[in-house]
């Protein structure tokens, strides 16, 4: 470990890390911070003493950071966050000039607070965006300072240097715009269509992958590469299936059949209590929740794809393996690219789970399976 | 001459809340709370299965994250008349009970510490003498000078940038900021301090319901997360320590740290002992049941309501008499919008009148609020900690009447300061001790379960959709931090025909009713003192000590058989 931490050490410059010092973060800490983030964004070692100098100084990036049609739990999220933490973040890594959650002023102080900030770092500060945009009736299912969220939106993300939207409302619509979709919500991306959008989806975001997607933007002037649903390829890139600690499970045909069972007691897989993990794209079986502490199927129940588009219309009913969507689903095209990965998916299962109940000499569900693979 | 003031965002709550309050010989003659946001998760429900129902009331709200998840599964298993496991019971009283402790110290800290404590005023203390306060109202082992003055300069730096962020823009230097530099160099260092603790006590949330915010293992008939002391993918004697030396870190902080911090601040600002009133009636459905019984006379906090501040008659409490009106709200009722209708019985007809955007006021005489007014035998009522212990108090709840005393024998103050904005705040820090001593318990209970070999954690008799009656209701209850949450559901077929929820900040956010009563922040918003009508921080204190949370608060509530409002094209 120490020689690690020695390697580590040489790669970041020696007055930088006295720096950090002076302000209360111990080298320790910081050189830890930056091993955490290269991990995290897959970068290699050697870009260590990038990282390092990037979230040097009192370059602090300005954040404005709009809540919408949300429910506070991205931003929950972030107080949680770990590498760094959340006091590190607001003291030392990012000037977070408006956030209705924390910040002391209200009413028209916070209003002043937000536009000083955009006249002064006009095409330079990050957009964050938690919640969805409603859009019937012109906006008026969610007005701040009398003013629609739309409009806000449009103004603030439209004069940002890059907009990250946090969690699934924001990124995808989210609950609001489950089906009926009342209040006519949409993403960021749909809302502010000229803008440089990520999505960080997931209810809530991972907020590893919040600190990971800005400590890269801070070292490369950029926001990470994404997949075609604007999400970062560094945190969305895997099905959790593929990298699920109970896979071994899945494959060895030993499947949790009821909550509290013999299986589910000895961690087997939970498809057939109703995980979506195969159909999901998201990095929690590796970055877990709340420091490394758990996520859901590490807990015994089953993932319900929670960072997939219109997952609250594709993914129910939570505790069946098929995923039924008759009489939901509004945008047409997300739904059909949705069901038909899922159908796919189920019938692959279906015949997996029959090999292997075969091997086992359980019961076949035959209205599950065409044939085996 | 009265003058109209808005203040809008309000700031550190959850979601989205407008204050207009009329001012006049610096005070408020009158005031309207408004929310100006709206999802409509109720009619997203309709149709679904209701066992998953807790998923989705469960985004009601990031900030009390469990809360909707409970009230969910209890109005299922009420429906369906299901018994959980006592295993379930105890897991779920942890759950709750680190929800509150967190929930509780958060706001206090977070959300509502700066409406009392000048940052700026922490540069100029002395670290000394701060360290001398702190060690004598707590033991707390930080409190040395090396560390007041460590905070201190930290703080120094990052003023010394000239960005201040979050604190940017503020009311310091506010006259109505009373606290000595010391006593607010003490209250940033815990500002702090409680931001890491945070993180870590509901941790507790992650091991037994993998994540938090949004824990994922409530199942209506019990919890998902399996229990076993023979295997590494269950709940194990590890993992119950675990869990043990995290409630402990969250006690001693509560005990060394929170309360302290909270007389300490409060000995500052008694005269707001006599403000911020309110109705003065007061609603609690009880929580934390102490047995399996699956009934709610042995809870740790008693059911009960409270009228006209007569703490020596606790009423008896009926769900059924409550109703919810929507006079000043932007919905429509069928046969007249004065009359008010039980959650069962709710119809929803959104029936916007108010500005488009962008606007400057709201016509405060008309609608004005996407929340209902909901009424206790056509009362208004004050919901939260401030109710849940004076009814505990009032009920002859030992350990609520042995803090109470202490806390009111410390500040030297009767029992008629608790109805104010002060007793509000205080009472949270009461209700959150009370849970920070009590939840080691039902750790304890769980760990002697798990060693007789009891290990049941669901009971999935009634799981499949196809032993369910046709028709079936429920109402599901809890005690959240911010107080009763009721939820109502009706199942047909296997599926929700209709599902309402009346939260917390619905009771205590809500606008007039038909009647003309005010809700409770309107109420006890009257006769604040404003002493600079461009820096409204006396309204915030008064909303704050309420600890909004307008995401829950603000419902669609759909009838028997109405048609689902039309989705606009795009």
């Amino acid at each position: 470990m120490q020689k690690q931490e020695k390697q580590v050490q040489d790669m970041i410059p020696e007055e930088i890390l006295q720096r950090w010092e002076t302000r209360g973060v111990s080298r320790r800490d910081f050189m830890k911070f930056c091993s955490v983030m290269t991990a995290t964004l897959a970068l290699p070692i050697t870009m260590m003493s990038k990282i390092a100098e990037a979230i040097e100084g009192d370059n602090r990036p300005p954040v404005i950071w709009m809540e919408f049609l949300g429910c506070t739990g991205d931003s929950e999220a972030f107080l949680r966050a770990n590498q760094p933490t959340a006091t590190e973040i607001i003291l030392d890594y990012l000037s977070i000039d408006y956030h209705e959650t924390i910040m002391a002023a209200a009413g028209h102080q916070a209003e002043a607070a937000k536009r000083q900030t955009m006249e002064k770092y006009k095409g330079k500060y990050i957009a964050i965006v938690e919640g969805s945009i409603p859009t019937a009736e012109g906006g008026i299912h969610c007005t701040i300072g009398g003013n629609s969220a739309l409009n806000i939106a449009r103004e603030v993300c439209g004069n940002a240097a890059a907009t990250i939207a946090v969690g699934s409302c924001a990124s995808f619509g989210g609950i609001p715009a489950a089906a009926p979709n009342p209040t006519g919500a949409i993403s960021v991306s749909k809302a502010v269509p000229g803008a440089t959008v990520m999505n960080l989806p997931g209810c809530p975001l991972n907020a590893t992958n919040l600190t990971a997607a800005i400590v890269h933007f801070l070292t490369f002037g950029k926001l990470p590469a994404t997949d075609s649903l604007g999400r970062p390829k560094f945190a969305y890139g895997k099905r959790i299936h593929d990298n699920c600690e109970r896979r071994s499970h899945f494959d060895a045909g030993q499947y949790s059949e009821g909550f509290g069972d013999a299986g589910h007691r000895q961690g087997w897989c939970l498809y057939k209590l109703g995980c979506k993990g195969p159909e999901t794209f998201h990095n929690c079986p590796t970055v877990r929740y709340n420091e490394g502490t758990s996520w859901p199927v590490q807990a015994g129940h089953g993932c319900i794809g929670c960072s997939e588009p219109q997952f609250w219309d594709t993914m129910t009913p939570f505790y069946e393996r098929l995923p039924n969507v008759p009489g939901f689903g509004i945008e047409a095209t997300a739904d059909k690219i949705g069901l038909g990965i899922a159908a796919a998916t189920t019938v692959a299962f279906g015949a997996h789970g029959v090999a292997s109940a075969l091997r086992k000499g359980d019961d076949m569900e035959s209205d599950q399976v065409k044939k085996e693979d | 001459m009265a003058k109209k003031i808005v203040v809008d965002p309000i700031t550190r709550i959850e979601g989205h809340l407008r204050i207009e309050a009329q001012i006049e010989g610096g005070h408020i003659q009158n005031a309207w709370s408004s929310s100006t946001a709206f999802r409509g998760i109720e009619t997203i429900l309709k149709g679904r299965d209701p066992r998953d129902a807790h998923h989705f009331t469960q985004r009601f709200c990031g900030v009390c994250t469990t809360v909707h998840s409970m009230a969910s599964i209890r109005a299922v298993e009420d429906a369906l008349k299901i018994q959980i496991p006592d295993n379930a019971r105890l897991i779920r009283n942890i759950i709750m009970g680190i929800q509150n402790v967190q929930d509780h110290v958060i706001h206090f800290y977070h959300l509502h510490a700066l409406d009392w404590v000048d940052i700026v005023s922490a540069l100029s203390a002395d670290p000394k003498k701060t360290a001398q306060l702190a060690q004598s109202v707590s033991d707390w082992p930080l409190s040395s000078v090396k560390y007041f003055k460590g905070i201190q300069d930290r703080i120094k730096a990052f003023v010394g940038t000239g960005r201040l962020g979050p604190f940017s823009n503020a009311y310091w230097g506010h006259s109505a900021y009373k606290l000595p530099a010391e006593a607010n160099l003490m209250a940033v260092a815990h500002y702090l301090e409680a931001l890491e603790w945070q993180k870590d006590v509901i941790k507790i949330h992650a091991i037994l319901g993998s994540k938090n915010p949004h824990p994922q293992t409530f199942l209506v008939g019990g919890m998902a997360i399996p229990m076993d002391p023979d295997s590494q993918n269950a709940l194990n004697a590890d993992k119950l320590a675990l869990i043990g030396k995290l409630l402990k870190k969250a006690r001693k902080f509560v005990e060394n740290v929170y309360i302290p911090d909270l007389l300490a601040v409060a000995s500052f600002y008694k005269d707001w002992a006599a403000i911020g009133g309110g109705v003065g009636n007061y609603l609690s459905y009880g929580d934390f049941p102490m047995d399996n019984s699956g009934g709610t006379d042995n809870l740790y906090f008693q059911r009960g309501v409270i009228m006209g501040k007569d703490i020596a008659n606790v009423l008896e409490m009926d769900e059924r008499k409550i109703t919810e009106s929507v006079t000043s709200s932007w919905y429509s009722y069928s046969d007249g919008d004065d009359k008010g209708k039980h959650p069962y019985d709710g119809e929803t007809t959104p029936n916007y009148t108010g500005p488009q955007p962008p606007y400057e006021f709201l016509d405060t005489d008309g609608k004005y609020s996407w929340v209902k007014s909901p009424r206790y035998m056509d009362q208004p009522m004050e919901v939260g900690p401030l109710a849940r212990v004076l009814v505990a108090y009032a009920s002859g709840n030992k350990d609520a009447q042995a803090i109470v005393g202490h806390v009111l024998k410390t500040l030297g103050v009767g029992a008629e300061a608790l109805f104010s904005t002060l007793g509000r705040t205080a009472a949270r820090g009461i209700d959150c001790l009370m849970l920070a001593q009590k939840t080691e318990l039902w750790l304890k209970q769980l760990t002697d379960n798990m060693g007789r070999g009891i290990l049941e954690v669901h009971n999935a008799e009634k799981w499949d959709p196809s032993t369910w009656p046709k028709e079936a209701q429920g109402f599901g209850y809890h005690e959240a931090p911010r107080g009763a949450l009721g939820h109502w559901i009706r199942i047909e077929n296997g599926a929700i025909k209709n599902y309402q929820a009346v939260v917390p900040s619905t009771w205590n956010a809500g606008p007039r009713d038909a009647s003309g009563q005010m809700g409770p922040y309107e109420s006890a918003l009257v006769g604040t003192p404003i002493a600079n009508e461009e820096q409204p921080l006396e309204i915030l204190r008064t909303i704050h000590s309420f600890d909004p949370c307008l995401a829950c608060a603000v419902h669609l509530y759909d009838g028997r058989g109405n048609e689902i409002i039309k989705v606009r094209a795009l």
